[in-house]
């Protein structure tokens, strides 16, 4: 932004393109730094930086990203394996993290710095020194005007002073010409607008240094808990755990959250309406707390808060083996698929038979299910359990855990196993269904042991969040709205007046130039005007409404006057 | 209570389909045969017609607010009819202050289309919202984003009215560059200096008196519809003005939608910015019509281009409403369908 003169009027300048011109030639390489400083801190780069980063933000709305949803990533890839391949070594399905978005971003904030701290130096050097010099001549201004008074030039200037009132900062000065005594007030307000400006800008380079400050010490776990049994909030408790660089075991809060209980409401057509969560807190002091989580309304311990983010149901089931041995006992996650809560989950018993064989269970859960006329289960209708429905496929084989391999612990893979099936009254061979409903146990066949499905009891996902950044981006954001607002509603006026003697009385001349666009500087002129010439005959008409003036064909002076005039950082 | 909500709803869509078509008889007056009537009849009926659309659609954002015991801006169908009538609000507020009727057309258009889509494709029942939702933010930051939505929309009809006017007024210069050293025949209007100038007073006259009661006759007609017409709306920097005075008090409410936003999901889903479709597309419009304001600061820029600028952001603004809500899966899909 070298063009930028933060204070009014800049004379007759030129109104060419707002770059600096020219490459210089045969400077050497601090004459090359120089010229780069000033290319990047100059406004047309500055904006060109601020519509490419309006254009690399975009691939991130139309392509999966892999913080987000790692998932659908892998699904493209899967569906696009050339193009898809390429797409994420360019860094497209981590759009914000690649080297391309920051690269934009950091220019255009370190243009932004390179812009804004010169102007804060003269903006304080303007506060300092006050209102400048009263122009020479006020033709240049459209907003003029000038009036014969009946009063003498020191009533003038304290009728004025009155009328400017305290909103200004001005500074009265005397002109001594021949034996003519000319009074003159050069005043100015609205040093707020310029000030907020540079409070805007430089509120965003805060809020970009305490977002970095916070991605490197945050920490984020995820944690499903099922009723009855608790989490404990340290990195190998939860599902998922990630953090930032700089993460410290110490800044992780001790406690510990039991979930008590789950209470959901939903309406009668199936539309969620209340989710709660009661909880007990317990803190190394031995305090113990109960409490609720539900969206919206996260629980804070210390600094770190615990927010609901998910549920669903957990069958408890019990598995015997062929030896008549428990070889599973416990809650089974069912995550549900639909907004009936139709669920899907595994029961995964390796310890079966001594391990051989293992067994292996797919299942569907149906809160409240739907019959067919012959009994069969056709699906959920609800998604409390009004009529809970278990409905268990049967494997039996190798389960494949041994290798060491990661293994997704909602599917069942199913190479090495085979299918239970079961015969129907015409012979032909179909999968075997176990249908259990809460405290029913069935066999399983061939003497392969058992199931029992005793209660069913509901899950809670909790994220477990802790990002000191988040009351400073807060104030950051603040201070930039507040800054925003000033810099855009707040008017920078100058008001200036020249009062000289004449037969009876004084002429007074006055200008007002805004800063900006400024709706109000007519009838800011007008209102001094009429208190310091209540009685006044116009000597002139040569003012102009600042807000109607049509401007289409005037004089190159005028059309550099209006330019100035709307000239704002 | 709902069903009433959306009776009103349906009539002040009529309402507005008239005033739309009143404001249309209106402006083909204005360039037709009689330039300088001082009684505008149709525009007349066509602002008392919005008043009464006006009334009817806020009555029946209110019932439906009451039907669904919540705020009314908490899906698509609600969501069109907030900011429509921010928009026309707008629009019919800043009427009563200044004469801004030739902006009636494009207005009363705009609103007539969103509420067909709303209608046509958005509706859903009156109903509360999910426990997500539920949340006074919800209050604050829709509010705040509707009221944005129609304050920029009010100023894109001005700035595309600008680059019509500007076209025009090129027009009318070349004209008058070939008759440019020929004063205008003295006596006739002794004040005006120029062809062109005569013009652009007229313009001027029509935006402050507004009934079209313009001082000076012109000795040289326009000779075409778009001249005739064009001649009596306020020149391009004047629309240009009034566009970025509209834009600036958006563009403060697009931010609060942000931040708002962003503190609202800080408690709701536990991170202030996660780069949601919805979030992305919000940042895009708020550089635009950053790019926009930086821009209208600069020394150097012709006040077309402002007016460009203006009109790409208010294109990303209705994509992110109607693109990004239906086809961008993102935790901001509320939209009910």
């Amino acid at each position: 932004m070298a063009r930028y003169a933060p204070e009014g009027l800049k004379g007759s300048a030129p109104s060419g393109a707002p770059a600096p011109s020219g490459a210089p030639r045969g400077l050497g390489l601090r004459g090359w730094l120089r010229w780069g400083w000033r290319q990047l801190t100059s406004m047309r780069v500055a904006l060109i930086l601020l519509l490419m980063l309006a254009v690399v933000a975009l691939p991130g709305a139309f392509f999966p990203q892999r913080p987000q949803d790692p998932a659908a990533v892998a699904d493209y890839l899967e569906a696009n394996p050339g193009s898809g391949e390429l797409l994420d070594r360019l860094g497209f399905f981590d759009v914000y993290a690649s080297p391309w978005f920051s690269a934009v971003y950091l220019l255009l904030f370190v243009s932004l710095i390179g812009c804004i701290v010169p102007r804060t130096w003269a903006h304080a050097q303007a506060m300092r020194a006050g209102p400048s010099r009263v122009p020479r001549s006020f033709a240049r201004f459209p907003v003029r005007d000038e009036v014969e008074v009946a009063r003498t030039p020191r009533e003038v200037v304290a009728a004025a002073e009155r009328a400017l009132g305290r909103g200004y900062k001005r500074r009265t000065g005397r002109v001594q010409r021949g034996d003519v005594e000319t009074l003159e007030i050069s005043a100015e307000r609205g040093y707020g607008r310029e000030t907020g400006n540079l409070a805007f800008h430089l509120a965003l380079v805060g809020l970009l240094v305490v977002t970095a400050w916070g991605q490197l010490v945050q920490y984020r776990g995820q944690a499903v808990v099922v009723v009855g049994s608790s989490m404990v909030n340290s990195a190998v408790d939860y599902d998922t755990f990630d953090a930032g660089a700089w993460y410290d075991v110490d800044s992780q809060e001790p406690f510990r959250l039991r979930l008590d209980d789950f209470t959901s409401v939903f309406t009668e057509a199936g539309r969620p309406d209340a989710f709660t969560a009661d909880v007990t807190l317990s803190r190394p002091d031995g305090s113990e707390t109960a409490t609720t989580i539900s969206p919206n309304d996260p629980l804070s311990v210390g600094n770190a808060r615990v927010y609901l983010t998910g549920n669903g149901y957990a069958p408890v089931l019990t598995v015997t083996d062929a030896a008549g041995d428990v070889a599973f006992s416990g809650p089974v996650l069912f995550l549900p698929q639909d907004t009936a809560y139709t669920s899907t989950g595994v029961v995964l018993v390796p310890d079966a038979n001594g391990g051989d064989p293992q067994l292996g269970f797919r299942g569907q859960l149906f809160p409240t299910a739907l019959y067919a006329a012959d009994g069969t289960v056709l699906g959920s209708t609800f998604p409390q359990p009004d009529d809970p429905v278990l409905i268990l496929n049967l494997w039996t084989g190798d389960l494949g855990l041994d290798d060491g391999a990661p293994r997704n612990l909602f599917v069942l893979d199913t190479t090495g196993l085979t299918q239970a099936t079961t015969e129907t009254a015409d012979g032909t061979e179909v999968p075997l269904e176990l249908v259990l409903r809460p405290g029913e146990s069935v066999e399983l066949p061939d003497g392969q042991g058992s199931v029992t499905f005793s209660e069913l009891r509901r899950f809670a996902a909790f994220d477990v969040r802790w990002d000191p950044s988040v009351p400073w981006m807060g104030l950051f954001a603040g201070i930039a709205f507040l800054g925003l607002a000033a810099s855009l509603f707040l008017p920078r006026r100058r008001v200036w007046l020249r009062v000289r003697p004449a037969s009876g009385g004084s002429v007074v001349q006055v200008a007002a130039l805004a800063r900006g666009d400024d709706p109000g500087l007519q009838r800011e002129l007008d209102r001094v005007v009429a208190a310091v010439a209540p009685d006044a005959r116009r000597r002139s008409t040569t003012t102009t409404p600042a807000t109607r003036a049509p401007r289409r064909t005037p004089t190159p002076r005028g059309a550099a006057a209006e330019r100035e005039a709307r000239d704002d950082g | 209570m709902g069903e009433i909500s959306t009776v009103l709803v349906l009539g002040s869509l009529v309402a507005y389909t008239v005033a739309l078509i009143s404001f249309a008889v209106d402006i083909s007056a204005l360039g037709g045969h009689a330039p300088h009537r001082t009684v505008r009849r149709a525009a007349n009926i066509a602002v008392a017609v919005s008043w009464l659309g006006f009334g009817m659609h806020a009555v029946g954002l209110v019932l439906r607010g009451l039907a669904a015991g919540r705020v009314p801006w908490a899906n698509m169908y609600e969501f069109s009819l907030t900011f429509g009538i921010v928009a026309m609000g707008t629009f019919l507020v800043i009427n009563r202050v200044r004469d801004i009727r030739y902006l009636g057309v494009f207005v009363s258009f705009l609103v007539v289309c969103v509420l067909t889509v709303a209608f046509w494709q958005l509706y859903v029942e009156a109903d509360g919202v999910q426990p997500i939702l539920d949340s006074y933010w919800l209050g604050i930051h829709v509010s705040v984003a509707a009221a944005s939505t129609g304050l920029f929309s009010v100023a894109a009809a001005a700035s595309a009215l600008q680059l019509l006017q500007h076209r025009q007024e090129r027009k009318v210069e070349a004209r008058a560059a070939v008759a440019a050293p020929v004063p205008v025949a003295a006596g006739a209007v002794g004040t005006l200096e120029t062809v062109e100038l005569d013009t652009v007073d007229t313009a001027e006259s029509v935006e402050t008196s507004g009934a079209g009661s313009a001082g000076g006759t012109s000795p040289r007609r326009p000779s075409s519809f778009a001249g005739r017409l064009m001649a009596q709306l306020p020149g391009s920097e004047s629309l240009e003005r009034f566009a970025y005075r509209l834009n600036a008090v958006a563009f403060v409410g697009w931010t609060l939608t942000v931040v708002a936003g962003a503190i609202w999901a800080e408690a709701a889903w536990g991170r202030p910015w996660g780069w949601d479709p919805k979030e992305t597309w919000s940042l895009v419009i708020w550089l635009v019509y950053a790019a926009y304001l930086h821009m209208r600061a600069t020394v150097g820029w012709t006040i077309n281009r402002f007016a460009w600028f203006a009109l790409a952001g208010f294109v990303a603004l209705m994509a992110n409403f109607y693109v990004v809500n239906v086809f961008f899966a993102g935790r901001h899909s509320y939209s009910g369908l």
